[in-house]
């Protein structure tokens, strides 16, 4: 069997989607940054095509970059772990967006599996899943006002009475 | 030798209440004797999600027997228990939960906080973790610690016995107690 290789796959993809491709980053593995709105066709073709047969998707996750971190405008982001049972590889997908436009394909008509993986995705970022069947809540409660694992969103309790700041060093 | 068989054969139990008796009669209260009955039987529910569940059970276990004060029988059911042990980290999502678990439990009912994350959220100072069970249902005795040794749960029960035992008969029909419940909008 032919063994998948790093640029094969990187040519490969440029070729089908030329400036869809952003960038391509050779790290632990394979990291390609796509265009928000090609994600669901270069997936759907690692996915289809017997020579890549990227039939699994490990993982999906959001991403939060405040303004404050990069200097660029505040950015939302998901990444995608593809892996091929067939070929034993694996690859990652990146896309990034503004925080204002949060919306972006879902992958529930490639992999039932994305379906609770954005679920999460939209629980913990607010990133907007267009096309899921079902996109609600997973993890917290369905009265949360907000997205906890944005940066500008204070993780200790903002109930508590009891604490004294100066006790903290602040 | 003798000395230790004798001492096993020793036997204690519950002290009478306050009572006035005579050659072949005693008499007490109704509320002394309703009193020594249930702080004697508790039924205990443990709502046990973390570290704290486990010391529970050694709690229940041999070595610390929580039997020996009554409170062998563990009900499983809301429905049939006096004591609700809640023993770990509540988060937010299963604090409705909780509080369904308490409104199902018949009258009269016991709540005993157990451990720091119980009691006030401990670590988990975080935005998904309820700061202290007494933000949703009413609470009889904190235990604290992370997580606290079976002596002290031991004595939390002693202290929920001493509360049973001088409840006045009439209390939950009260004032006083519907506005405990009203603080926590519990009908």
């Amino acid at each position: 069997m032919e063994v998948l290789q790093n640029d094969q796959i990187a040519s490969g993809l440029k070729n089908i989607f030329g400036d869809s491709i952003l960038n391509v980053e050779y790290l632990d593995y394979l990291t390609i940054t796509v265009k928000r709105d090609a994600i669901l066709e270069v997936v759907k073709q690692l996915k289809e095509d017997s020579v890549y047969g990227f039939g699994f998707l490990t993982d999906l996750c959001g991403m939060h970059f405040p303004a404050s971190v990069t200097g660029q405008k505040e950015q939302l982001g998901v990444v995608y772990m593809l892996h091929s049972l067939e070929k034993n590889f694996r690859i990652r997908l990146k896309i990034l967006f503004p925080i204002d436009d949060p919306y972006v394909n879902s992958l529930t008509s490639l992999f039932n599996g994305a379906n609770w993986l954005e679920r999460e995705a939209f629980d913990f970022y607010g990133i907007q899943f267009k096309g899921h069947p079902n996109l609600k809540r997973i993890m917290n409660t369905d009265d949360f006002q907000y997205f906890p694992y944005r940066k500008n969103f204070p993780l200790e309790d903002q109930t508590r009475t009891d604490k004294n700041d100066a006790m903290f060093g602040r | 030798m003798e000395n230790n068989t004798a001492a096993i054969t020793q036997w204690t139990t519950v002290a009478p209440p306050e009572n006035y008796s005579g050659e072949g009669f005693m008499a007490t209260t109704l509320d002394k004797a309703v009193g020594l009955a249930r702080a004697n039987s508790l039924w205990p529910l443990p709502f046990a999600t973390s570290c704290c569940g486990i010391e529970f059970m050694a709690t229940m276990g041999t070595n610390y027997d929580l039997a020996r004060f009554g409170s062998e029988r563990l009900s499983f059911s809301p429905r049939q228990s006096d004591l609700l042990i809640v023993a770990g980290t509540i988060s937010k999502k299963l604090g409705p939960v909780l509080r369904q678990v308490y409104e199902q439990m018949a009258e009269p009912k016991w709540v005993i906080s157990m451990g720091a994350c119980a009691s006030s959220g401990g670590i988990f100072d975080t935005y998904s973790v309820l700061q202290g069970i007494d933000r949703i249902i009413p609470v009889d005795v904190y235990v604290p610690g992370c997580p606290p040794r079976p002596e002290q749960l031991i004595d939390a029960i002693l202290n929920v016995q001493h509360l049973a035992k001088n409840e006045p008969l009439n209390y939950r029909d009260s004032d006083r107690y519907k506005q405990r419940l009203d603080k926590y909008g519990i009908k």
